[in-house]
Parts: structure tokens; C-alpha cells; sequence
């Protein structure tokens, strides 16, 4: 395969990502997240394949294969879990004005490329283009993770924004050395773990898992 | 590289000073070995780190007679930052100190902790007991100030865990709390010296100007110097605890286990009168007047305050530590007076200065140590250390009181023992201080002479209170009833050092000769050829018409009037003496309660000075019968607090409050409005940072 179709293929697969970001950040059910962030995975491994033949950088193989397992599998698994077994499945979210949440995002990407422009103009990789796209998956991450009040809405926008940061890495040097891939997995796994955990902690203490319950716990000064 | 076969042979100081410190780091392997066999723990590290100490004497004191200057360079650490070590005169001093004190306070601690083990597990205490002594080690033997650094926290760390051991009571968690706390901003100022000193010594750009050899050969200006050496001495005077930096010392130190205990006051915040030597004399190398005029006032500060508070104690190891705080005084108003004769341009003036600061180090590390090892066994076998509530130990536990009251002696200053020595020096370099060109020096140094002459007193005067409450009359509570002298290896400890203060009483010409190398390193010139001109009996500072002292001739006096008084007490009469109750007077109705109290001893010094004590004293009667002149009971309370508390800390204490109270503003407890923050952060980065 030409270098060229390579890069239109990873050009496509980023746009995925990129669109799977505002997905995520219009959907409104909590399975539907779920589904969606898995796809956005499933798109992010194919993604760092594709990049790992076309570079020819074989290590980047593996970053795909770990991507794939633990976002696409094994994290919507435990949140799936989770979910089933919090008994959550049914909650919908009242989300102010999803159209300016998204008008946001727009003006998020057109910054990123804007930010991006001085970087792609020298690198000399075929993921340049994308760099872009990666920092806006990031910022769309953390934008989810503000106006989202559910507990497992904010995991999962935390998690987008971790897929974010492993798309910047892919792009920008074609990947992190694999002890820091390995490293920040394993963070990763174990953080969907301590999510988990917090979730129960958070429904006993104020049963519910909406965060803006959480404002009780600011401390009273009494000044 | 340092272990090759060959150095087992023919050993050189900076290997055993290695192994030393190598023994005490092996040492905490046996913690989780042998966790579940207490004793046989006790019996093998404190054997190891009495090993350990004995090495790291023995190569300290090699060093300093052979004049050595062994550096090695270790690579371990961070890759590009290897750990040098090296083993100069000065560092192979402190060495000594920590070695000698090491070993009388690890074979004390083969009793002292089997104490402890019946009650509480004491892993913990070993574990963190051979660390200690391993951070102080590396200490003196750092090289750079990356090894320094890691080292001097090692050291503070370890102590922190120490001073919390029994950490179950609130006192001993906030002195921990505040010690840890002071410890860190003295960390941070020291780093920043090296750091400014390094700056000069390659610039920002390179690390190679963290090696102490690289700062030597760095041309400092002379503002930079003077911000280094205020930093240093701000971060090193914390951990000595001068005042006004002391108030986590008499908090910590007394809390601690005692052996540890001893080695902190007598050894750790030595540690500190080490680094501030090494960055004036030999890294800055170029001092100012003022700076030792700086360092002489703050010990003078340090020495009266911190007897005076002393005196006001009546907890027999918080008193000792404000002792500690004195005497911090006294060796720095010594090293104070060299780095001014320094100035000056008066090398033989500024070794008589440092040999006093150093000599008066050495001893305190002995006399302090054995003090509180003398405390601890009081503590061991009366269980409180409220010295109202003790009294009459000398019946029950007449070696701890001999043992005690020769460091009572010793540092009270007095012939023949070690304390005077130094504190004689420290006069000798005062009284010459009229050569100095100043006359500002002039005017202000005699009147630090006459301070010193009065802690020196009130030394004394602090000391008879706290042996006569301690351990002479009658008991005062059922602690004091019922006890029996400690086991051997406690006494051992503890006569060891009794031995080495009377030593180094006895033979001062001999170890200024021993120490004389030190001041020809960073001064240019010794003492030793006019201090023992005339053989090792008489010590003569500056020359024998000047002054001259004999401790050998006074102990020997001294014995012989003992021995004439004894003889003619005893010698010739046959009967047994007769031991009858103490006259009281006809009154008939004696108890414990009309003794001297701590509290009723002191009161004289703290009515004339009572300016400087924040003192809360309130007496009430109770059950008034008839009339109040009868009360059938009386109330009586009193808090003596340190005043620094209120002038200086409470301040700083409510502006962190205040600011911390500021912040809170942005506190909104919505998760939501701190992501924002965080992303608003990102976008102006992003934007504006380009």
C-alpha cells in the first residue's frame, strides 16, 4: 500500500476519533457513552496499526494490541459492570444546552489546529496531520468532564482525554517509549478500579452518583 | 571499586568510614529477619552498630591525625550524579563524635530497648536507630551537595520516625509534627545555598557545580556570598536550634526514646555546627567581619535564653534539652569569635576560636549524651521523667547518680572534667579579642564575655537543681519508691562516656595537638605548638605567661583532697558511722512535700528575670475554714512558656492561616468550576504561550 493511502486512511480513522469526541459529548445515555468510548478506542488501536505498518515502528504494534484490549474491552467491560450492578442503567442526564456545549467544541478544534499549525508545519511525520485532532480529543475530554454531572460521565470523559493524550503521543513522536505505554495502561486499569470504588462511596455517602451533590463537602468557613 | 580485597589489608579512614556506614545500613536488613525475636534483634543490630561506630571512630580519628584527604567517587544515585565522598580532617572530626557517641549509645541501648520491648514492639526503633546513624554519617562524608542533601534528610527523617515512636500520645505527635515541619523549611534554604553556590560554580546550566569541590573553586560575589551563608545558616540553624529557631528542640528532643535522645541532642544538631564550619570556612571560604559578629551574637542570644529557659523546666529531659540549645550557644560563640579573628586576618586568633568551638562540640556530644542517657535511666527505672515527682534515686541507684553527676560537673563547667576546658578556651579567645581592629568589637565583645560567664553560672546553678531534685532528699512519689539501679550494659554506656569526659578533662593538650590540623586547613595556622609548649600537662592557648591550665594537676588535687578528707572521716575510727533520720528541727512531722521543689528552687532567677518568660502563675486556696488564713489546701499553678512562641511563630502561624483562609474563596465544592480552572489554564497556556 502507498504511503499515500496509508495517510489518507489515518487521516480518516482521526476524523472517527475526532467525531466520536462530540458523540461523546452529545449522548445523553449512559450505555450509549459506553459504546461510544469503546468505539473511540477501537478506532484509536486501528489508528496506532496502521501507523505501526506504515512507519514501520514495531513497537507500536503492541501500543495498538494494549489499546485495543484494555479500551475497547476490558475498561467499557468493568464500567459495564459497574453500571449493571449500581443499577444505573436507566439514568438519563439533564444537560444544559447541548448545541453551545458543541459550538464549544468546534471553536476547541479550530484552536487546536490553529495551536498545532506551527508544529506540523515542520515535522516531517505521516501522522502530522492528526496532531491537531489529538489535542482537540483532549480538550473535548476535558469539556465533557465540565459539563457533565454524573459520576460515570466524568470517568469516561477522563478516560476520552487519556485517549486524547495516547493519540498526541502517537502523532507527534509515533508513541511514548513502551515502559511509559505499559506504566500509564496499568494507570489506567487501576484507576477504572478506584472509579469504581468511589462510585459506591460516592452513592452511599449521598445517594446519588450526580457530582453537584458533592458541593456539601466544602468546608464552612464561618468567616 | 572501594571493597577491592587489597584495602582489607591495609585499610585506609575512608574505607572504614565507608563500612562503618555500609554496617549500619546492613544492619537494618536484620529488622524483618528477625521481627518475631525481639531479643535476639536488640543483641544483633545494636552489637552491629556498636561495631559500625567503633569503625567509623577509629577512621575518623585516623583522618584527622594523618591530616587525610581521601575523596572517592561512588556511582550509584542518579545516572550523570555520582555520590562523592570524602574524608578531610573536619569531616573525620565529626565522624569521631558520631562514632564515639554511636557506641556508648548502641551498647546502652542493649538494656535501654530490652525496657521498651516488654511493652511495644521495637522494630521500628532499630530500624530507624541504624538509619539515623547512617544519614549522619553520610553527612560528614558527602562530598557534593546532592549526597548531602539526601543524606541530611535521611537523617531528619529518621529522626522524625524516632521522636514519634511511642506514637500514640498527642505530645509526642506534635512535637514530631513541628519538628518535621521546621526540619523541611531548614531543607529548603540549605538547598537553596548549595543551589546559589553551585550557580556560581558552573552556572544554571550544568549540574557539575553540585560537587563541594566544584563550590570551592567558584568565584562568589561577594552579595551572593552573603545571601549563601545567611541561607545556610538560617537552614543549619534550625536544626542546631538557635535561638530564636530552637522551639521544635525542647518540644522533640524529650519525647524521643532517650538513647535516642542523646544521640540527637548530642550528635544531630552537631551535624549542623559540621555543615556551617563547611560552608563558611571552606566552600564560601571568604568571610566578612559581620558574619562572625552574626554568628557570635546569635550564640550568646542562644546560650543565655536557652539556660534560662533551662532553669525553668522541671521535665528532666526538656531541661537537658534547653541545655543543648545553651551550648549550641557556646560552640558557636567559639566559631563566631574564629571566623571574626578570620576577618581579620589573625590565623593564630582564629584557630584558638575554632578549637574552642570544636572542642566544646566533642564535649557537649559526650556530656549531654551522657546526661541523657543518665535521664533515660531514670526513665527506665522510675517511669516519668517529672522531676517533682522523683527524688532520693541516689539510695536506690547510686551508679546512674555517680554517672549522672559527673556529667553534671562536666557541663557545668567545672575542673576537672571536659566542659571546662572548652569553656576556658572559649574565655582565652575572648579575652584577646582586643587585638581585634574594631572598635565596635571592641566595645561589644567583653560584654558577650561577661554573658557567657553568666549562662556558665546559671549553668550550674541549673544543674544543682537538677541533680540535688533528681536524685538527692526523699522521694517525692511512690515513682521514686520501689526502683533499682539499671542493668550492665546500661551502666556501661553510660560509665564509658563519664570516662571519656574525664579524658578529655585531664588531657587537653594532647587532643588540641590531635586537633590541630583542622584550623591549619581552613585558617592557615594551629595552637598546638604554643597550646602544649610545654608538654602534655600544661595547656597554654596563646603562651604559658598569658594563661595555663593543668587538668591533670587539678584532678589530682581534687583526688587528694577526697582522699585526706575520706581518711580523715573514716581511716582511723572502727565503729560503723551511725545513720540516724535528718534533723528536723524538733518539728517531728517531716515529709516529702517540705522539700525544695523545681519549681520553689528556680524561683529566684525567674522573678529577677521574669521579662523574658511569659509566665502564668496562679495559687488559690481551697476548703477555706474560719478564715483565709487557714485554707486547708492551696492551688497552686504554674506555666512558664517561651516567649519566642508568641513573637515570632504565632505570627507566622496566623498569616498561613490567613492566606490558606483566602484561598478558600475559590473553593466553590463544585468539581465542575475546578475542571474549569484547569481548563481555562490550558487555553491561555495555549494561546498566550506560544
Amino acid at each position: 500500500m502507498s504511503p499515500v493511502f496509508l495517510a489518507q486512511v489515518v487521516d480518516l480513522l482521526s476524523a472517527l476519533v475526532l467525531l466520536l469526541g462530540f458523540g461523546l459529548l452529545a449522548q445523553r445515555r449512559i450505555y450509549a457513552l459506553l459504546h461510544l468510548f469503546a468505539w473511540q478506542g477501537l478506532f484509536l488501536a486501528a489508528n496506532t496499526a496502521i501507523v505501526a505498518y506504515g512507519a514501520g515502528v514495531r513497537h507500536l504494534y503492541f501500543s495498538a494490541l494494549l489499546t485495543l484490549v484494555m479500551k475497547v474491552a476490558l475498561i467499557p467491560y468493568i464500567l459495564h459492570v459497574l453500571i449493571q450492578r449500581m443499577k444505573i442503567e436507566r439514568d438519563v442526564e439533564t444537560m444544559v444546552n447541548v448545541p453551545l456545549t458543541l459550538l464549544i467544541g468546534i471553536a476547541l478544534v479550530v484552536l487546536s489546529y490553529n495551536v498545532m499549525s506551527p508544529i506540523q508545519e515542520f515535522s516531517t511525520l505521516m501522522t502530522r496531520s492528526t496532531l491537531a485532532i489529538a489535542l482537540a480529543t483532549v480538550m473535548l475530554g476535558l469539556l465533557m468532564m465540565i459539563t457533565r454531572r454524573h459520576a460515570v460521565a466524568q470517568v469516561i470523559g477522563f478516560l476520552a482525554m487519556e485517549n486524547g493524550l495516547f493519540f498526541a503521543a502517537t502523532s507527534a513522536t509515533y508513541g511514548m517509549p513502551m515502559v511509559v505505554e505499559l506504566g500509564v495502561a496499568l494507570d489506567i486499569l487501576i484507576a477504572a478500579l478506584i472509579f469504581g470504588v468511589f462510585f459506591f462511596q460516592i452513592r452511599t455517602t449521598f445517594e446519588s452518583l450526580d457530582l453537584s451533590k458533592m458541593a456539601r463537602l466544602k468546608e464552612d468557613v464561618g468567616e | 571499586m572501594i571493597f577491592a580485597p587489597e584495602l582489607l589489608a591495609s585499610p585506609t579512614p575512608i574505607f572504614l568510614a565507608t563500612l562503618a556506614v555500609s554496617l549500619w545500613l546492613a544492619g537494618t536488613l536484620l529488622v524483618p529477619v528477625l521481627a518475631r525475636r525481639p531479643v535476639w534483634l536488640i543483641r544483633s543490630a545494636f552489637s552491629l552498630a556498636t561495631l559500625g561506630s567503633a569503625l567509623a571512630a577509629v577512621g575518623g580519628a585516623w583522618a584527622v591525625a594523618a591530616a587525610g584527604n581521601e575523596a572517592i567517587v561512588l556511582p550509584i544515585g542518579i545516572p550523570e550524579l555520582p555520590f562523592h565522598l570524602r574524608l578531610d580532617p573536619l569531616a573525620g572530626f565529626f565522624l569521631v563524635v558520631i562514632g564515639a557517641m554511636g557506641f556508648f549509645t548502641s551498647i546502652y541501648s542493649l538494656g535501654y530497648v530490652r525496657g521498651i520491648a516488654e511493652r511495644r514492639p521495637v522494630g521500628g526503633l532499630v530500624l530507624f536507630f541504624l538509619l539515623f546513624l547512617a544519614g549522619m554519617g553520610l553527612v560528614v562524608l558527602a562530598d557534593d551537595a546532592f549526597l548531602f542533601l539526601v543524606a541530611w534528610e535521611g537523617m531528619t527523617v529518621s529522626s522524625y520516625f524516632l521522636v514519634v515512636f511511642e506514637h500514640e500520645q498527642t505530645a509526642n505527635q506534635k512535637a514530631g509534627f513541628l519538628y518535621l515541619l521546621m526540619a523541611h523549611v531548614g531543607a529548603i534554604t540549605i538547598l537553596l545555598a548549595f543551589g546559589v553556590m553551585a550557580a556560581f560554580a558552573t552556572g544554571l546550566t550544568s549540574f557539575e557545580g553540585y560537587a563541594f569541590d566544584a563550590m570551592r573553586r567558584a568565584d562568589i560575589a561577594p552579595g551572593w556570598a552573603t545571601a549563601a551563608f545567611l541561607l545556610a545558616l538560617f537552614g543549619f540553624g534550625l536544626k542546631a536550634g538557635i535561638v530564636p529557631l530552637h522551639v521544635w528542640l525542647p518540644e522533640a528532643h524529650p519525647v524521643a526514646p532517650s538513647n535516642v535522645s542523646a544521640l540527637m541532642s548530642g550528635v544531630m544538631i552537631k551535624m549542623a555546627i559540621y555543615g556551617i564550619i563547611r560552608v563558611t570556612f571552606d566552600l564560601l571560604a571568604a568571610i566578612p567581619w559581620w558574619w562572625g559578629a552574626l554568628v557570635l551574637a546569635l550564640g550568646l542570644v542562644s546560650a543565655l535564653m536557652g539556660v534560662l529557659y533551662a532553669l525553668m523546666q522541671h521535665d528532666l529531659k526538656r531541661l537537658l534539652a534547653y541545655h543543648s540549645v545553651e551550648n549550641i550557644g557556646i560552640i558557636l560563640i567559639g566559631i563566631g569569635l574564629g571566623m571574626t579573628f578570620h576577618a581579620f586576618d589573625l590565623p593564630e586568633l582564629a584557630a584558638l576560636g575554632l578549637i574552642a568551638g570544636l572542642y566544646h562540640t566533642l564535649n557537649h556530644a559526650l556530656f549531654k549524651g551522657l546526661l541523657f542517657l543518665g535521664a533515660g535511666a531514670v526513665q527506665h527505672a522510675t517511669h516519668t521523667r517529672e522531676m517533682e515527682a522523683l527524688g532520693g534515686l541516689i539510695h536506690r541507684m547510686p551508679w546512674t547518680a555517680a554517672l549522672f553527676l559527673v556529667g553534671c560537673i562536666s557541663i557545668s563547667a567545672l575542673p576537672p572534667f571536659n566542659g571546662f576546658v572548652s569553656e576556658w578556651l572559649t574565655y582565652q579567645a575572648f579575652l584577646l579579642s582586643p587585638s581585634l581592629p574594631s572598635t565596635l568589637l571592641n566595645i561589644l565583645v567583653p560584654i558577650g564575655a561577661a554573658g557567657l560567664a553568666l549562662t556558665s553560672a546559671l549553668a550550674a546553678a541549673c544543674f544543682v537543681k537538677a541533680f540535688g531534685i533528681t536524685f538527692l532528699g526523699q522521694p517525692r512519689s511512690r515513682h521514686a519508691q520501689n526502683v533499682s539501679e539499671v542493668g550492665i550494659t546500661m551502666r556501661i554506656g553510660m560509665a564509658g562516656l563519664a570516662l571519656a569526659c574525664l579524658l578529655l578533662g585531664i588531657l587537653p593538650a594532647t587532643l588540641i595537638d590531635w586537633l590541630d590540623v583542622i584550623p591549619r586547613q581552613f585558617v592557615g595556622a594551629g595552637i598546638a605548638e604554643s597550646a602544649s609548649s610545654h608538654g602534655w600537662l600544661w595547656l597554654t592557648p596563646i603562651a604559658p605567661e598569658r594563661a595555663s591550665y593543668s587538668g591533670t594537676i587539678v584532678f589530682l588535687g581534687i583526688g587528694a583532697i577526697i582522699g585526706l578528707t575520706w581518711f580523715a572521716l573514716h581511716g582511723r575510727r572502727h565503729r560503723a558511722p551511725r545513720r540516724g533520720p535528718a534533723w528536723d528541727c524538733g518539728f517531728e512531722k517531716m515529709t516529702p512535700r517540705m522539700q525544695y521543689t523545681a519549681t520553689s528552687f528556680s524561683m529566684p532567677i525567674r522573678v529577677f528575670f521574669g521579662a523574658l518568660f511569659k509566665i502564668r502563675e496562679r495559687s488559690s486556696p481551697m476548703h477555706v475554714h474560719r478564715h483565709a488564713a487557714f485554707p486547708e489546701r492551696v492551688s497552686y499553678s504554674l506555666h512558664v512558656d517561651d516567649r519566642f512562641w508568641g513573637w515570632i511563630y504565632k505570627p507566622v502561624s496566623d498569616a498561613a492561616f490567613w492566606i490558606a483562609r483566602l484561598t478558600t474563596r475559590i473553593q466553590g465544592g463544585r468539581i465542575q468550576v475546578y475542571l474549569i480552572y484547569s481548563f481555562l489554564t490550558i487555553l491561555v497556556l495555549l494561546i498566550f504561550g506560544r
